[in-house]
């Protein structure tokens, strides 16, 4: 019963903190992207706009529900509420400072990779469900593209695991505190690994460069293009999250997760300070560069992305069997 | 305490077996079949963990882990098959694919 | 009742649910929702699994499963586009019936047998450092069950010959799945299905036009 009590209070302390980050995530990155294009962004509602997710959320509250003819309803209904419960759920194992982690399992990693290969379900749903054919192309695009760049992603936790000897993610922590910070230490390639898992991150969350599932100029707004109000709203939250998260373990993978640069000052604040700061990188990227064509993208996962991260998994065997021991 | 009687973990692997055995044998459109097959094999599994945990054996994971990689790869080669035969006649349904029946 | 066994009945009858809903005419008519409940219970059985202490076998089920396998059966069903049931061949009613009876009788085999065995007394104690009771001797204790260091262990040492030949059979599902799945074979004279079949839409024309209109951002 402790136990449960227990997981009940961080878990709605995780969702409450999350889903507050990432309004606010949403709002950061729209006044980034104003500043990109030289213009203001939100500034209306509330000091700098500040109060701007509220309104959102309340507009979206107020929108009709309505269903496409032909739709699938139990599937629609189900994959927003899915998308986002799964973007959630990965927080669950992420270890925010030596004692803020929910479960601290033993195979924290395959869990992020499990509820991210998971993901593709309700993301699919949505594009099947919708009966429309911008959101099935969507659908279909997002699932090929996130099973590919699924490769990647995982031979790159695997670099790390390889490196540090352990799936517990507080344990990779726990390694790079004593031996440098994976991104930094072995010196090339593991900036590489992370370069990696960072493209890697970006496709599987669609973002720009990687965002032909939603592909606004041709698909309308791909999986999204038939739900309003509040399915809609779950459905961009759960993106959102999402990306909030992967920075989340990319930051606790490769940057050394709560570890201060030179240890100074460890602790939750400096897994916020990296967390945000590859948050808003992801919306550097997505506000200052082209979107890839389907082809182009696969090529680049299979042909390059691909062959490079097999690579540096035997280069990390090597590097843990010679040097680490 | 805690504890789950093994007979229970038992059981209801022998149920979702007959499920899935029963879903074999009734439905006629053979991805669904293919589906029931992949329950079968997972109530063997849960009678693998089971056992493994009851005995404190680790064998037991290991046999299981086998069993999904052998499953993963009976779904690719049977999908893979659905495709080429639907793409030959044009269904899915067991019934309809009695050429070599007279 | 403790926590773990509350658990364990939501999740057995969870699993138990979703797979007879597959089964059932109404809910099972359509693929596409039978494999969404094929999903429900691979992923009620992965929570089985994590309550038996196999956390590494519950993700492998997740991300294999769930995430692979069931993946692939939606991509097929939807490239087939297949509709639910109309086309509903033959009644076959009989077979039905045997079915069920054949179903029954393995269950109460089954049943019986394990009735027979464990009598209904033993039960799995879920408290760490007990599962010693079956006589585990590896070195190392009970400390080391089911985590992935000890699962790894004993890939690659007891179980390492049908290790490689698992990886062998992987790689030959995938070449022969590419080679059969491919679309030009030269001795499959692959008749073009009509397109009518193949586009969901193109039966439901007013489907796509009628709620276009009312954009998000």
């Amino acid at each position: 019963m402790q136990g449960l009590l227990r997981g009940l209070v961080y878990g709605g302390l995780i969702i409450t903190v999350l889903m507050t980050a990432t309004a606010w995530g949403m709002w950061l990155e729209r006044k980034l992207a104003a500043r990109m294009q030289s213009r203001i962004g939100p500034n209306v509602v509330g000091k700098f706009g500040l109060l701007q997710p509220v309104a959102d959320l309340m507009k979206l509250l107020q929108k009709e529900e309505i269903y496409p003819i032909g739709a699938d309803r139990l599937l629609f209904d189900l994959a927003p509420f899915l998308v986002t419960t799964f973007a959630i759920a990965t927080a669950a194992v992420v270890p925010f400072s030596a004692d803020a982690v929910g479960a601290d399992l033993d195979v924290g990693i395959l869990w992020v990779l499990a509820l991210g290969g998971l993901m593709v379900i309700p993301v699919w749903m949505a594009g099947w469900a919708s009966n429309n054919k911008f959101a099935l192309i969507g659908g279909m695009r997002a699932v090929a593209q996130s099973i590919s760049y699924g490769v990647p992603l995982v031979l790159t936790s695997l670099v790390a695991v390889v490196f540090t000897g352990t799936m517990s993610l507080s344990g990779m922590v726990k390694f790079q505190i004593a031996h440098g910070w994976l991104a930094l230490w072995p010196p090339g390639p593991g900036v590489i690994a992370f370069l990696l898992f960072y493209m890697a991150l970006l496709a599987e969350s669609n973002r720009i460069p990687f965002d032909i599932p939603e592909a606004e100029s041709e698909l309308v707004a791909g999986i999204t293009t038939e739900y309003t109000g509040m399915k809609f709203g779950l459905l961009y939250v759960g993106e959102y999250v999402h990306t909030m998260v992967g920075s989340a373990i990319a930051a606790v993978i490769f940057l050394g997760g709560w570890d201060g640069p030179f240890h100074i000052a460890s602790g939750l604040h400096w897994m916020v300070i990296k967390t945000v700061a590859l948050f808003a990188s992801v919306y550097w990227v997505r506000w200052s560069l082209l979107r890839f064509r389907s082809d182009q993208l696969m090529r680049l996962c299979w042909v390059y992305l691909v062959p490079l991260s097999v690579g540096l998994v035997i280069f990390a065997a090597l590097w843990r069997h010679f040097v680490l021991s | 305490m805690t504890a789950i009687p093994l007979a229970h973990l038992l059981i209801l692997a022998a149920a979702l077996f007959t499920l899935g055995m029963i879903g074999v044998m009734t439905r006629r459109n053979v991805l669904v079949m293919l589906m029931s097959v992949e329950i079968m094999l997972n109530a063997v599994n849960l009678t693998l963990v089971a056992f493994s945990r009851y005995h404190g054996w680790t064998e037991g994971h290991v046999l299981a882990f086998f069993i999904i990689a052998v499953a993963a790869a009976e779904a690719a080669v049977g999908l893979a098959m659905v495709l080429a035969v639907f793409r030959l006649k044009q269904t899915v349904y067991v019934d309809e694919l009695k050429l070599l029946k007279r | 009742m403790s926590m773990e066994l509350i658990l364990f009945y939501v999740l057995g009858g969870g699993a138990l649910a979703f797979a007879a809903a597959m089964l059932l005419p109404n809910v099972g008519r359509n693929p596409i929702h039978s494999a969404l409940s094929l999903v429900g219970t691979l992923f009620c059985l992965a929570g089985l699994y994590a309550l038996l202490s196999a956390h590494l076998l519950s993700a492998l089920q997740i991300i294999v499963y769930a995430g692979a396998v069931m993946v692939l059966f939606t991509f097929v069903i939807m490239l087939l586009n297949l509709q639910p049931d109309e086309i509903q061949p033959v009644r076959l009613t009989t077979l039905k019936v045997a079915a069920g009876i054949i179903g029954l009788f393995v269950f109460g085999k089954l049943i019986t047998a394990i009735t027979l065995a464990a009598g209904g007394a033993q039960s799995v104690d879920l408290t760490p450092h007990s599962a010693a009771i079956g006589g585990a001797t590896w070195e190392g204790g009970f400390n080391g069950y089911g985590t992935i260091r000890e699962v790894g262990r004993m890939l690659y040492t007891t179980f390492l010959v049908p290790f490689e030949l698992v990886s062998v059979l992987l790689l030959v599902a995938a070449v022969g799945a590419v080679v059969l799945a491919k679309r030009s074979l030269h001795y499959i004279d692959a008749p073009t299905p009509p397109p009518a079949k193949l586009n969901r839409l193109a039966n439901k024309p007013e489907a796509a036009a009628t709620h276009d209109d009312h954009g998000h951002h």
